[in-house]
């Protein structure tokens, strides 16, 4: 990472930059705003490219600093991460969009809840706050106290793009759809069959959690940052206290990290064999499902009897985790997820040998793998269409080092290559899980986590923090900054719905309408965190 | 042939009880109603738990079509409102008009704590504080999310069962 400090050191010789930290895998550098774009321009030329882990607006006018703006960049291979900020923004700042498509929403989410123009974004239509809500409403600033404005909201039409021409009709679906699903607007424009573009208006389930959260203690927080998203509830928990931990400057026992590899890993089967079952309803293949469905339910039940809730809630604090199994406990555990190991093996040739299952997914839903790298999309989505960011291996925590773990990636960026990816991980998952299980046997009873190091540590204010976790459907990052007090001041969710949801419409154009049901569930992408 | 094999194999998951409930204990619901009933899931702004929970519910360990309890695609067809969230903001419009689309007699069922009092989504600016300062609720089930078995029991005593 030398020639990107030589260059920010030596650019245009400009005192402004200033470098607040540099170590061995984290850089904070602070840049004028205007000098955002030429630098980013830098950045994304780099190879191999940078990607975007989070995207985050501050109001620190209380602190003289005025808006401030952060942009988390990862350096894969050299797993460095640079944080960009950019302080003393008034009421407007560049957009980046246009260089850099994946902070399209983010920007655009930036103009509804701050209030801050994005100048020369391509796109600046509103995206969090539907219209409807009270002019001037800007909650995320501080001078805002959560008031009356929601009794306010009228809700007035939405506004989509208009299209003509000889046979070219709509279909508006939604918000509330068909089964048991959460609410997003699609409107599909349509010449016969063939789908010409979609536009997806979610944000329906937006509950102003960022707000929320502000002025909560930590433990407060990680009360609700764990209900962002109901199945990615452990890597959200854990981004958090990772973010927490740097705050505080903690190192995390060993044995910690063990049982959270653990829990993460127990997520992601969970997640997958669910996700895979899923996408067979997506197609009405029921035995595919109903097999599916059941191992999902044997493995919530594992999660349940061992760590006491069906979605592993609760089990990561900051510092360590709530409880250890004892070697027992880890035996039963363990033989009982190679017996699911076992059954998933012989229902998931059912699947990848079935033609007509194979007809509809094969070459259905494609994300382009430069659609991909511009659109900053990450999981399963991004690794099936050739990119290989699996941030278990492109940053060294956890005990991912230890398990040699390779980036699972499909070329065809089709719905069939995101199932393929998704039964690899599985399978992946299921090998480590049984490694990392033996390793839990090994260690004695009496040596359980009890002394947390965190309990009595003073968190360092106002400095920015990030944590980020490869959730099933992607990284979850989640950026932190406390007060003096060590409630939070700002808390940004960027989670991997969040990212992945603008490449979702990309996908469907050529494809007919009936195809959308398993476009939409091969990346699985979950309303709720994307809305927060 | 390997297709037919596995059915034939996975045979009946089902836990026992199922078909052979009676109803036994009182039940508000009018008699047509304690044999079947149809719901419609509606997501006010759930963090997904709960949603997934009553998809849980169709798997094949709680199969709850042998219940007599069945998810419909429109509300036209749903004699229960199951409804998820504390109840966002940005959704209420379309919530009403789902419960207006249902015919008489209906009832609400909130699942989950957010839906009951907003859990811990209390004091956000944009959602209420649990879908009952919405719609009437008739039946709550608490949980953070509630196990797929609660749902199934609470959902069972509401229709006069077991």
């Amino acid at each position: 990472m030398q020639g990107l400090r030589e260059y920010l050191q030596s650019y245009h010789s400009c005192p402004d930059i200033e470098i607040v930290e540099w170590e061995k895998q984290e850089g904070i550098v602070d840049v004028p705003p205007r000098d955002l774009p030429e630098i980013l321009t830098y950045c994304l030329a780099m190879r191999p490219r940078p990607i975007w882990l989070t995207h985050v607006v501050n109001d620190e006018r209380q602190l003289g600093r005025g808006f401030c703006l952060y942009l988390v960049l990862h350096f894969p291979g050299m797993d460095f991460s640079l944080t960009l900020g950019a302080k003393g923004i008034n009421d407007e700042f560049p957009s980046l969009a246009k260089i850099f498509p994946a902070l399209n929403w983010s920007e655009r989410e930036a103009q509804d809840l701050f209030g801050l123009h994005a100048v020369g974004h391509p796109d600046p239509r509103s995206l969090v706050l539907h219209p409807g809500w009270p002019k001037g409403f800007h909650p995320l600033r501080k001078d805002y106290k959560t008031g009356e404005e929601g009794k306010n909201f009228k809700r007035a039409p939405l506004v989509f793009p208009e299209m003509h021409g000889d046979g070219i009709f709509q279909v508006p679906v939604g918000p509330i759809h068909a089964g048991i699903i959460e609410p997003g607007h699609f409107r599909f424009y349509a010449i016969g069959e063939p789908v010409l573009h979609l536009e997806a208006q979610l944000f329906y389930t937006h509950k102003g959690i960022e707000k929320l959260v502000e002025g909560r203690s930590i433990e407060e927080g990680l009360r609700i940052i764990e209900r962002v998203c109901g199945v990615c509830a452990l890597s959200h928990g854990l981004a958090y206290c990772e973010a927490v931990e740097k705050l505080a400057n903690v190192k995390v026992s060993r044995s910690a990290l063990l049982w959270r590899t653990i829990l993460a890993e127990l997520e992601r089967v969970y997640n997958h064999i669910g996700d895979i079952g899923n996408m067979c309803a997506g197609v009405g293949f029921a035995i595919g499902n109903a097999n599916g469905s059941q191992s999902k339910e044997k493995l919530q039940r594992l999660n349940l009897k061992f760590f006491g809730h069906r979605f592993l809630r609760g089990m990561v604090v900051p510092g360590g985790v709530k409880s250890i199994l004892n070697s027992k406990d880890c035996q039963t555990l363990l033989s009982q997820l190679l017996e699911i190991a076992k059954d998933f093996e012989e229902w998931i040739p059912l699947l990848l040998h079935h033609d007509g299952f194979r007809q509809r997914a094969v070459t259905t839903g494609v994300l382009k793998s430069e659609s991909a790298v511009d659109m900053g999309v990450t999981g399963p989505a991004a690794r099936a269409s050739g990119i290989a960011n699996d941030w278990r291996e492109l940053h060294a925590h956890l005990l991912y080092p230890e398990l040699n773990l390779q980036s699972m990636v499909e070329q065809e960026g089709d719905c069939w290559s995101r199932l393929v990816v998704r039964v690899k991980e599985a399978r992946e998952s299921f090998r480590f899980l049984q490694t990392l299980l033996e390793e839990g046997m090994t260690e004695s009873e009496g040596k359980s986590d009890t002394s947390n190091p965190f309990s009595s540590r003073k968190l360092r204010p106002w400095q920015p923090a990030w944590g980020c976790v490869e959730s099933p459907r992607g990284t979850d990052v989640v950026w932190l900054m406390v007060d003096e007090e060590a409630k939070i001041y700002r808390c940004r969710i960027r989670s991997a719905s969040y990212a992945n949801w603008p490449a979702v419409p990309l996908t469907v154009p050529g494809n007919i309408v009936p195809d959308f049901p398993l476009i939409n569930k091969s990346f699985e992408l979950c309303y709720s965190c994307c809305d927060r | 042939m390997n297709l037919l094999l596995r059915k034939l194999k996975m045979g009946r998951l089902t836990e026992k009880g199922g078909n052979s409930l009676t109803n036994q204990k009182p039940s508000k619901l009018p008699s047509s109603f304690r044999q079947s009933l149809q719901a419609r899931h509606l997501d006010c702004g759930s963090c997904n738990g709960c949603d997934w929970e009553l998809t849980a519910l169709g798997n094949s360990f709680y199969d709850h079509q042998h219940l007599g309890i069945d998810f419909v695609a429109s509300p036209r067809h749903a004699d229960l409102l199951m409804c998820t969230g504390p109840g966002s903001t940005q959704l209420l419009m379309a919530a009403h008009e789902t419960y207006e689309a249902m015919p008489r007699p209906k009832w609400v069922v909130a699942v989950g704590d957010c839906a009951i009092d907003g859990g811990v989504f209390r004091g956000a600016y944009a959602c209420e504080e649990g879908i009952g300062k919405v719609l009437t609720v008739d039946v709550e089930i608490p949980g953070c999310p509630p196990k797929p078995e609660d749902i199934i029991k609470a959902l069972l005593e509401f229709m006069g069962k077991r």
